[in-house]
């Protein structure tokens, strides 16, 4: 038994030949791999390496802290831009991520799944998050109005706009992250006498903070990058103060990119290129901060 | 003592064997062989189930299961796969509520309480009825914060905690291997050892009843012993319903066993499960009073 065992792996291993792996056919299908992402990544390294050597002259401390100047394009800054750009972005987190975190462990952990409206809200779900931002703006727009804000531009309604755009990522992120939270855990927890709700604040949301705050963090990079919905609510594109509460006005970084590459002058396009690099070192910063966090607090089950 | 067996049917002759399947769910039957066959000593059963059917939806999972569980024994639940033993145990402490679509009709006594009459809380009857689960499933949390977990959460009035997490761990032969690291997490514990943690966690909100759904399965032979040990240990305060794959184990550790079988539907083809034949361990396995039973154990089918 044993002997025919090993003469019939001789033969199964002997058929093969040569390497299949190596054929023409497979090697010229590699390449078409490997070409497709070099492809894809070179383009970026590309547009990056050239935006960084046009605005490298312009990689000064003018660059941050001074605001835009029409006067002296050789020293305009993008101040204003980057400040609003941040406190729209913590008034954005502020407001989008309570909120789609507790709709996440509604829909994860209360919702009765059989009913027709929840399945109706997880299915439009996605649906929410492939909306153009464009789309988010013009329903900011009606929200603050509604609410009795109609004054144009300010910190709030950039806020309520880029909230309604991550709010879907955020919500769908964290039910991911929550769904994750093995059924044992839950079981444990109230087989010991826990009621639903203790068991989901004090067992499951732990547990799935690394994956809900790895989601949020994409999603607010996600946030910070974007013009349309701010042009929407009537974002100023250049302003020389900063921004300083709720009901300020303000501009974003983005936006004030936009603007300053359409100024004919070279040092503009100069100064648009530096700021570009500044706008992806804070985008690349938060990717890294929700990979670090990933990383160091990520369970596996 | 008695050891007339509860027995679907009457064993002996095959066309009995044949109806039985048919008979196991007949309402006059059951009643009386309770009241006929009930060995003595569970005159006064903890926890007994009566014409307990569990649904999931449309699909009967488990048929007419009459069972009495007598106060600090062990009783082993055995039969092969999809015969309903988990989801009875899972029954009596109302943790089937937890799952969508199931359904349970009949009654759950426990100290003479129905668990599913109206107004019950499950959430009061998990404490009395206590569960430890197949996989060891400890929470990301310190060693004494899972012990501590079950007594807080149930606001239990504890004069000093580290005392209780003390004394769980020593209940669960667990305190001198972890007394030096009770900050750390349960997690750098070996699979044997979360288990025991896992039960610790459990007689820390001090059941009646322990319910172990093949504490076991993951655990090598080594641990599995430990374990077994300690449930016989754990008899002499708490009352344990063990459900097993492990024939062998249920014959170690069980005073009485219940062997379930599953019977598929003739129209839809899905398995019901159902009590075939329940006995003291000693009798069920030296004189099986059911062919579906002795076939079993004998290693037959399942």
């Amino acid at each position: 038994m044993a002997a025919y065992a090993e003469t019939a792996a001789k033969t199964v291993l002997a058929t093969a030949g040569r390497d299949r792996d190596r054929t023409v056919k497979s090697l010229v299908f590699l390449g078409l791999l490997w070409f497709s992402l070099f492809f894809g990544v070179l383009v970026l390294v590309a547009l990056i390496v050239s935006t960084a050597l046009e605005g490298a002259p312009r990689f000064d401390s003018d660059l941050i802290t001074r605001y835009s100047s029409t006067l002296s394009p050789e020293r305009t800054g993008f101040r204003a831009g980057i400040l609003g750009s941040l406190m729209v972005i913590l008034v954005t987190a502020a407001m989008s991520v309570p909120i789609g975190i507790a709709a996440a462990l509604h829909l994860e952990e209360f919702a009765n799944k059989d009913r027709w409206y929840n399945r109706f809200i997880e299915v439009n779900l996605q649906n929410l998050a492939a909306v153009p931002s464009v789309v988010y703006g013009l329903l900011a727009v009606a929200f603050v109005t509604l609410m009795g804000i109609h004054q144009r531009g300010l910190v709030i309604s950039g806020a309520v706009a880029l909230s309604l755009l991550i709010l879907p990522v955020i919500i769908i992120t964290t039910r991911e992250a929550v769904r994750a939270v093995p059924r044992e855990i839950r079981d444990g927890s109230m087989a010991l006498g826990a009621t639903r709700w203790q068991t989901t604040w004090k067992q499951t949301l732990p547990s799935a903070v690394p994956g809900i705050a790895t989601g949020t963090i994409l999603g607010l990079s996600r946030a910070i990058g974007e013009a349309a919905p701010l042009l929407i609510i009537g974002t100023a594109t250049a302003i020389r103060f900063d921004p300083n509460g709720l009901m300020s006005q303000f501009t974003a970084l983005p936006l004030e990119i936009y603007s300053t590459t359409s100024q004919s002058r070279e040092d503009f396009r100069v100064a648009a290129a530096a700021a570009i690099i500044v706008l992806l070192v804070m985008i690349l910063a938060l990717n890294g901060l929700a990979i670090f966090i990933r990383n160091k607090f990520q369970r596996s089950w | 003592m008695s050891t007339h067996s509860v027995t679907a049917s009457s064993p002996g002759t095959e066309a009995n064997r044949h109806t039985a399947g048919g008979s196991v769910g007949s309402l006059s039957d059951v009643a009386q062989e309770i009241e006929r066959h009930l060995p003595d000593k569970l005159m006064d059963p903890i926890m007994e189930t009566s014409l307990l059917n569990i649904y999931y939806g449309d699909f009967h999972a488990v048929h007419d299961v009459n069972l009495a569980f007598g106060k600090n024994e062990i009783t082993a639940l055995i039969g092969p796969s999809g015969c309903g033993k988990s989801t009875v145990l899972r029954a009596l402490n109302r943790m089937n509520d937890l799952v969508p679509g199931a359904r349970v009709a009949g009654t759950v006594n426990y100290q003479g309480q129905n668990i599913y009459a109206r107004g019950v809380d499950p959430i009061a009857v998990r404490t009395h009825v206590g569960m430890v689960f197949q996989k060891p499933n400890p929470f990301p949390k310190s060693i004494y914060d899972n012990v501590a977990y079950g007594p807080r959460v149930t606001g239990m009035k504890v004069d000093d905690m580290d005392d209780l997490v003390e004394g769980a761990l020593r209940g669960a032969a667990l305190w001198d291997e972890v007394k030096d690291k009770l900050k750390q997490s349960a997690y750098g514990l070996s699979g044997g050892q979360q288990q025991r943690l896992c039960i610790a966690r459990t007689i820390a909100t001090k059941p009646n009843v322990i319910l172990m759904d093949e504490p076991c399965s993951a655990l090598d032979p080594i641990a599995t012993a430990r374990v077994e040990d300690l449930m016989l240990q754990l008899t002499q305060e708490y009352t344990i319903i063990i459900v097993t794959h492990n024939m062998q184990q249920a014959a170690r550790v069980s005073d009485r066993t219940a062997f379930f079988t599953a019977r598929p539907d003739e129209t839809t083809g899905n398995r019901t499960g159902l009590l075939v034949e329940y006995n003291l361990t000693k009798q069920l396995f030296s004189q099986p009073s059911d062919q579906r039973t002795e076939d079993y154990i004998s290693g037959r089918f399942g």
